[in-house]
């Protein structure tokens, strides 16, 4: 007797749902908005979606915005730029040189679990209450997780390449450059995106202890006056800056490592 | 050009992996190493290639460089060491870049060796896009372009299936006769040694010594299983007592 070969091999296969990842975004707005307006909760514990969009169209609207936005950027930018740069130079030496890992993996293995938001305090110290203690703590932030993504992308980058370019003479400088930089690439970019991610989290806790302007600042004071509105209107740029961050990054993965 | 090997050893610690070992390769020649595995095959060709330095004894090199040759010791390796972020023209173009030739003759250096090795309408294509055999020929493409006088061959079709080997040890037999590049061929594959070589280097059990050296006689095109079946038979014997000791030892 012949019967059709039962089919056992279904699920566990996770594919793309675009249409899901929009509504499940949706839907917990919506459901907030409908708790709100019936008045479930109070909009000074949970202010509704809409309140919060329009606190968000008033600070555009006076300028707030831009100019709160302008300073924590500007912080974040500077910070990351000094941080990185320093972190990929000893990230490649710690990667590169058998002296420098050996002298400088143990101090970086042991200061690179400080959270950096402690040093606040002895920056001012140094540097004042002014612009250049939140820069600080954020580059001292960005610089070891990029030291430590250099490296290990340097690590990682296969020995036989770089036998492959000595064996036809290449010059050890065009080493690094062409083989090492661009094998390392992948692990300094995820060095990117943590050291990102932890410029945000450092500008608005640094703007939270000594900022007139800032996100972080803008949400303090905001905070302090109840008016949760614009509380939760400023976490909002902080959502729409990590998420921009993101994209940066994954637009930056895109287009340098298309090879993998 | 001839490369002449005198007394060379080599160790990583206290572990000896090569053990006194003298020979010459001959103009013109294939000569094949093989031997069990860890006898310090590949890490002879990194000694014979500068990549590595020998412990003990020298290595020589007679004989004057062919002119155009830019890179006279040139090494091809077993998994193919392609940089994945250059296209074929470009991984090919690589060994070329840190010499002083102008943009048309690297580019008719390229599309040369490309042509040679049946790449050339691949040469935009990444290496992710391509087969093994086909990376290895982009490997066999970069060694021709910069005109070696000595190949150096790291097991290069032991990461290949055995149809796709059996496709490159022709096409790379029909360039060799072209260009009669002298080569050292490492490889654990008694019948790849016997298809390519003029003669056949045995090396033992770790720390490799030669075993015995042995010319292949027959014409390369008569190369057939039946003919070279004895031939065959003494080396397996050679190589099985040295694997089997090795194995012994490792107990």
């Amino acid at each position: 007797m012949s019967e059709p070969l039962r089919f056992r091999g279904g699920g566990f296969v996770i594919g793309p749902k675009p249409i899901s990842s929009c509504l499940g975004g949706l839907a917990v707005i919506a459901i907030w908005q409908a708790v709100s307006s019936a008045g479930w909760v109070s909009p000074i514990f949970l202010p509704s979606p809409a309140g919060i969009a329009r606190a968000l169209g008033e600070m555009a609207l006076s300028g707030q915005l831009w100019r709160h936005l302008g300073a924590s950027l500007q912080r974040i930018l500077l910070g990351f730029a000094l941080g990185s740069a320093a972190g990929l130079a000893l990230g490649l030496a710690l990667g590169l040189l058998s002296h420098a890992r050996a002298a400088g993996l143990p101090i970086v293995s042991a200061l690179f679990p400080i959270p950096k938001i402690a040093l606040l305090p002895l920056f001012i110290l140094w540097f004042g209450i002014g612009e250049p203690s939140k820069v600080a703590t954020i580059a001292l932030g960005v610089f070891f997780p990029m030291a430590i993504a250099t490296y290990s992308g340097v690590d990682q980058v296969p020995r036989t390449l770089i036998r492959m370019a000595q064996s036809f003479d290449v010059p050890t400088h065009a080493i690094v450059a062409k083989v090492i930089l661009p094998g390392a690439l992948p692990g300094i970019l995820a060095g990117v995106r943590i050291s990102a991610s932890i410029a945000l989290i450092l500008v608005v806790a640094a703007e939270m202890i000594g900022a007139e302007f800032g996100i972080g600042a803008f949400i303090l004071t905001a905070g302090n006056l109840m008016r949760t509105e614009d509380l939760l209107a400023g976490v909002c740029l902080l959502s729409i800056l990590g998420l921009a961050v993101g994209f940066l990054v994954s637009l930056a993965e895109r287009r340098l490592l298309s090879w993998r | 050009m001839r490369l002449i090997v005198e007394h060379v050893s080599h160790g990583y610690g206290s572990l000896e992996v090569l053990d006194d070992i003298s020979l010459t390769v001959e103009e013109g020649e294939i000569l094949a190493v093989i031997g069990p595995s860890g006898c310090g095959k590949s890490t002879l060709l990194g000694i014979l290639g500068g990549l590595l330095e020998a412990s003990r004894g020298r290595i020589l090199t007679d004989g004057a460089v062919p002119s155009g040759s830019l890179n006279p010791i040139t090494y091809i390796f077993q998994d193919f060491a392609l940089l994945p972020w250059h296209s074929v023209a470009a991984n090919v173009g690589f060994a070329l870049e840190h010499h002083r030739l102008d943009a048309y003759e690297r580019k008719g250096r390229v599309d040369e060796v490309l042509a040679m090795t049946g790449l050339l309408d691949f040469a935009t294509a990444l290496p992710k896009q391509l087969s093994g055999g086909m990376r290895q020929r982009v490997g066999i493409a970069r060694a021709l372009a910069v005109k070696p006088a000595i190949l150096l061959l790291d097991e290069p079709l032991s990461a290949l299936d055995a149809q796709t080997r059996e496709l490159l040890i022709e096409e790379f037999l029909a360039l060799w006769l072209a260009h009669r590049t002298t080569a050292v061929y490492v490889t654990h594959n008694l019948d790849e040694a016997l298809r390519l070589a003029d003669r056949i280097c045995v090396l033992s059990r770790r720390p490799g010594r030669i075993r015995e050296i042995v010319a292949v006689d027959a014409a390369r095109s008569e190369r057939g299983m039946a003919a070279l079946a004895p031939l065959r038979e003494r080396l397996w014997r050679l190589i099985q007592e040295e694997a089997r000791a090795a194995d012994r030892e490792h107990v």
